[in-house]
């Protein structure tokens, strides 16, 4: 009997055993995924009971946590929310997390693998780990003029940014909202405030439209042609091109015209810098096509398109159409047709030329510090690729100077200071009053310290003009004054 | 027939040393809760705690009297879980602002109470021996109370409860030991007869079919607990514990394929025919499907205690920083769950531990013990908490399906503890007579002969001698 005692205590240790086996399996090897789980409401509720760390803007905090006195212990509060909310995202039990809030999540949260050393501290101590907070490279004053220069009511992004850092200094845009209505605890109030929100006129609260709404550019996207033709080396600072009134385009009945308004029509063969100056349409047009659709694709790539980045919030990758036929081509090659961009590829653009033809990678992060001030991280200045050559780039500096000397951008000028720029219209449909307004620049055009890119879509001509050259000119002010 | 030679020391002074690191653990995990949710040293730790003390001491002074031999580990493991339980369901207490943890404290007043009456009136666990059929017939009722209508009721989709008026009972829990105690005293007195009649088939000796007898009733209860109280876990406990019982009665491996193919077919029919069988395979096996997690009675609360274990990690969120409460019924049938999260895998296997030491431990004593009747006894209660454990914590953790099983001394639910602080008196009955120095003469242990009942333990004691070894008997058969 006692034989068959023994076995029968062989098969309690073996379920045991089996037992200790399953356990390990989930809170050991399956764990991650567990903890991944979109079921998995404990993880957002473990981060809703957290000291969340700071996101902070010229040493103030724009986002922060604080106790909070319902069933979770500290609530998020956004300050100045809608000046800064694209930028931020927000930070929901309903909806999970966007933008910084989500892509800064591990520091921010206490997560991170910098925090080893306090989570083992915290197992003795059974004290809370704080998050980290994180410092934002943007300009509080240049941050807010940027707000302000779009009007209520009307759907634009403007985006400054230092050329040899990729730093972005202020990207704002409008409309706005506040997420302070979408970080309650409430979550029938949140979602009905999501709702809400989901109501505005071209208000998309999950994406940041400075880095995830494609617009068309029109004609800022002649920079992209021109440093296409400098670096096939068919084309030079003294080429003659055509500039006629219409170019007829190939296999259609319809031409392409230069804009009615401009200088354009005064002359019928133009160099680089009158057709910038004037934004005339018809060379860029016989540029692509001479060039062909790879050139100027692969142009486009070296200045960013085809790419999402994280900064570290999400970018959109810019599109450049393939496959197309010589007269799409032409219209492409006019920022028109599918080419689509993101208002940071057009400042990156910029950037690229104002920095001797580097592209340094965009970033909004300066520094991310533990509770006690120790820095984790401070990301350095990333270079992206080359983008054309320094003399080239060069070359296109002074015919943006030019440009805004004497021509069509000159609402940026900057008495005393060399200014760049580059305007562009894109039409959004044939026919319609509205338009994209562009512009791009930068100052002062030997050293510069910043790039400026502003977009208003869907206005008419003369207001879009009225917003975007002028405003740039202030914004370059105010950075050259600092 | 025990070759193990028994300690004659009682090792009571071992047993309060080790109390005293039980209480520290189980009060001290109480103190820590209340510190973390920033209620420290509130009445009810002070209730709690000082109640706990109280009661174990008592039951170590009467074991000090009146079982000095009982197994010293036993009483310290099932206080370190009955006080970790109580510290946990404290802790969901005051997440989810319940009273379970002073209930759960005062049904283990009361289970602790009704241990030391048990040792102190009933000393011998062979009496129990003469209850055999009066066992089977408190079993057959204890199990159709809550059929009756007006008393039995209805919860959560099992008809395994009765109202008592003031407070809520599951007879089944009682009717694990009474069964047990039926298959002990069956099985010891005619384990001869099933031992030597029946054909052989190979090496395996088949049982007759008159002798299939009681494994037919076993399986029918089961069956029967199945169908009309829809209680799966019930059911796999009571056949296996009658299954452990007579392999151990026969050592015949026979059985247990026979038991096993019983199972097998009951299982398969029962998964056929009854919706809550099914229901149960279907969470279990496809528990992260969308539609069987979101269905009522789907696998929600099964995914949701695996996000609590996985949370818990390694090492566990810390006692009161965790989020068990998130998890349905996390105080009972999800406790493990909860203990996973805030102690993690460290502190979990800690816990597994002390089952396997406390399921040992009674495998000891059925061991050491001289009479057939109480090493059935022992090892069919040991291995039904060693069972019970299997599922409760194979289902939690998606091993096997999950059944409303309760963990022993931790869950919350009166009637799971006060079954299985009787099953500990038992086992420290029955392993107080394993280590009591061996006599030759009539069994008093060096305490002074009792008048009436022990006499008639003598006779009952020295009864099954002559047939004590099956193996000699069944050599002597042999051509």
């Amino acid at each position: 009997m006692n034989q068959a005692i023994r076995n029968t205590w062989v098969v309690a240790i073996a379920m045991f055993a089996l037992l200790f086996g399953s356990l390990t399996v989930v809170q050991f090897f399956e764990a991650d995924d567990l903890n991944a789980n979109d079921w998995n409401s404990r993880t957002l509720y473990k981060n809703f009971d957290k000291n969340r760390g700071a996101i902070l803007v010229g040493g103030d905090p724009i986002v922060e946590s604080v106790p909070s006195d319902d069933e979770f212990e500290y609530q998020r509060v956004y300050n100045e929310p809608e000046l800064y909310a694209p930028i931020t995202g927000f930070y929901s039990l309903v909806y999970s997390a966007t933008q910084m809030e989500a892509a800064m999540n591990e520091e921010l949260s206490g997560n991170s693998n910098d925090f080893f050393y306090d989570r083992i501290l915290q197992l003795f101590s059974g004290s809370q780990v704080e998050g980290a907070s994180v410092e934002l490279t943007l300009d509080p004053e240049l941050q807010q003029m940027a707000f302000d220069m779009i009007p209520d009511g009307m759907k634009g992004s403007i985006v400054v940014m230092e050329p040899d850092t990729g730093n972005i200094l202020a990207m704002a845009s409008k409309p706005s909202f506040d997420p302070n209505v979408l970080a309650g605890h409430n979550t029938d109030e949140v979602t009905s405030n999501m709702a809400e929100l989901e109501e505005v006129a071209g208000l998309s609260p999950f994406t940041n439209p400075a880095t995830q709404s494609l617009l068309a550019p029109g004609s800022v996207f002649k920079l992209v042609d021109t440093a296409a033709a400098l670096e096939s080396g068919e084309y030079d600072a003294d080429s003659e091109l055509d500039n006629p009134a219409e170019l007829p385009l190939p296999g259609t009945n319809i031409s392409l015209p230069n804009f009615v308004n401009g200088g354009c029509a005064a002359r019928t063969t133009v160099d680089f810098s009158f057709a910038l100056e004037q934004s005339c349409n018809t060379p860029f047009a016989q540029i692509a096509m001479d060039l062909g659709e790879d050139a100027i694709a692969e142009q486009a790539q070296k200045f960013g398109f085809g790419e999402a980045y994280k900064i570290p919030i999400p970018v959109t990758a810019s599109q450049f159409p393939t496959g197309m036929s010589d007269d799409l081509l032409a219209q492409a090659a006019i920022g028109q047709y599918d080419v689509r961009v993101t208002p940071l590829q057009v400042a990156m653009m910029s950037a690229a030329i104002a920095n001797d033809g580097v592209l340094m990678k965009p970033n909004l992060v300066r520094t991310v510090r533990a509770p006690d001030l120790r820095v984790l991280d401070s990301p350095e200045p990333e270079e992206l690729q080359r983008s054309l050559s320094a003399e080239n780039a060069e070359l296109i500096q002074q015919w943006m100077v030019n440009a805004v000397d004497r021509g069509i951008a000159n609402g940026a000028a900057i008495p005393g200071v060399e200014v760049a720029g580059k305007t562009g219209t894109a039409e959004l449909m044939a026919g319609s009053e509205g338009n994209n307004s562009w512009f791009t620049g930068f100052a002062p055009a030997d050293d510069p310290e910043a790039v400026v890119s502003i977009v208003i879509e869907d206005v008419n001509l003369a207001t879009g003009s009225q917003l975007t050259s002028p405003n740039a000119q202030k914004l370059l002010e105010a950075v050259l004054n600092k | 027939m025990s070759d193990i030679t028994t300690v004659p020391k009682p090792r009571r002074n071992v047993e309060l040393l080790l109390l005293i690191l039980a209480l520290a653990v189980g009060v001290g995990a109480n103190f820590l809760v209340g510190l973390d949710q920033d209620q420290a040293l509130d009445s009810d730790f002070f209730v709690q705690g000082s109640t706990l003390i109280f009661l174990v001491f008592a039951v170590h002074i009467v074991l000090r009297i009146r079982a000095k031999h009982a197994d010293p580990i036993i009483l310290p493991v099932v206080t370190a879980m009955n006080g970790l339980g109580l510290a946990m369901i404290h802790r969901i207490d005051i997440a989810t602002g319940d009273q379970a943890a002073n209930r759960q404290l005062l049904w283990t007043g009361m289970a602790i109470g009704v241990l030391i009456a048990l040792i102190w009136l009933l000393r011998d666990h062979r009496v129990l021996r003469r209850f055999t059929y009066i066992s089977l017939i408190v079993s057959a009722v204890l199990l159709m109370l809550p059929l009756l209508p007006g008393i039995g009721m209805e919860l959560n989709g099992a008809r395994i409860w009765i109202n008592l008026g003031f407070a809520t009972f599951q007879p089944g829990e009682i009717a694990k030991i009474t069964l047990a105690i039926f298959f002990a005293g069956y099985l010891s007195t005619n384990r001869d007869l099933i031992l030597l009649a029946g054909k052989k088939l190979g090496p395996l000796q088949l049982p007759r079919w008159k002798d299939m007898g009681p494994m037919v009733v076993a399986w029918l209860v089961s069956i029967g607990v199945l169908i009309f109280q829809r209680d799966l876990g019930s059911s796999i406990l009571f056949f296996g514990l009658f299954m452990a019982m007579i392999y151990i009665a026969t050592s015949r491996v026979s059985w247990i394929l026979i038991g096993l193919a019983m199972i097998a077919f009951g299982g398969f029919v029962a998964f056929k025919l009854f919706p809550h069988v099914t229901a149960r395979i279907d969470g279990w096996l496809n528990a992260f499907d969308p539609e069987v997690y979101n269905r009522i009675g789907g696998s929600h609360q099964i995914v949701q205690g695996l996000f609590g274990l996985a949370s818990g990690g390694l090492t566990g969120t810390g006692l009161g920083q965790g989020r068990p409460d998130l998890v349905t019924f996390a105080n009972s049938d999800m406790i493990i769950a909860a203990m996973g999260e805030e102690l993690g895998l460290i502190g979990l296997s800690a816990i597994v531990m002390l089952y396997v030491l406390l399921v040992s431990r009674g495998i000891r004593a059925a061991l050491g013990t001289r009479d057939s009747f109480g090493k059935l006894l022992a090892t069919g209660l040991s291995f039904t908490l060693a069972l019970q454990c299997f599922v409760v914590i194979g289902g939690v953790t998606r091993l096997i399906p999950l059944t409303g099983l309760t963990t022993p001394f931790m869950a919350a639910g009166g009637s799971s503890l006060l079954a299985n602080w009787l099953i500990i008196a038992l086992l420290l009955l029955i392993s107080d007579a394993a280590r009591r120095p061996a006599m030759t003469g009539p069994i008093s242990s060096g305490r002074q002969p009792q008048r009436g009942l022990t006499s008639r333990i003598k006779a009952l004691g020295s009864k099954p001698a002559k047939n004590q070894d099956p193996h000699r008997t069944v050599e002597v058969k042999k051509p």
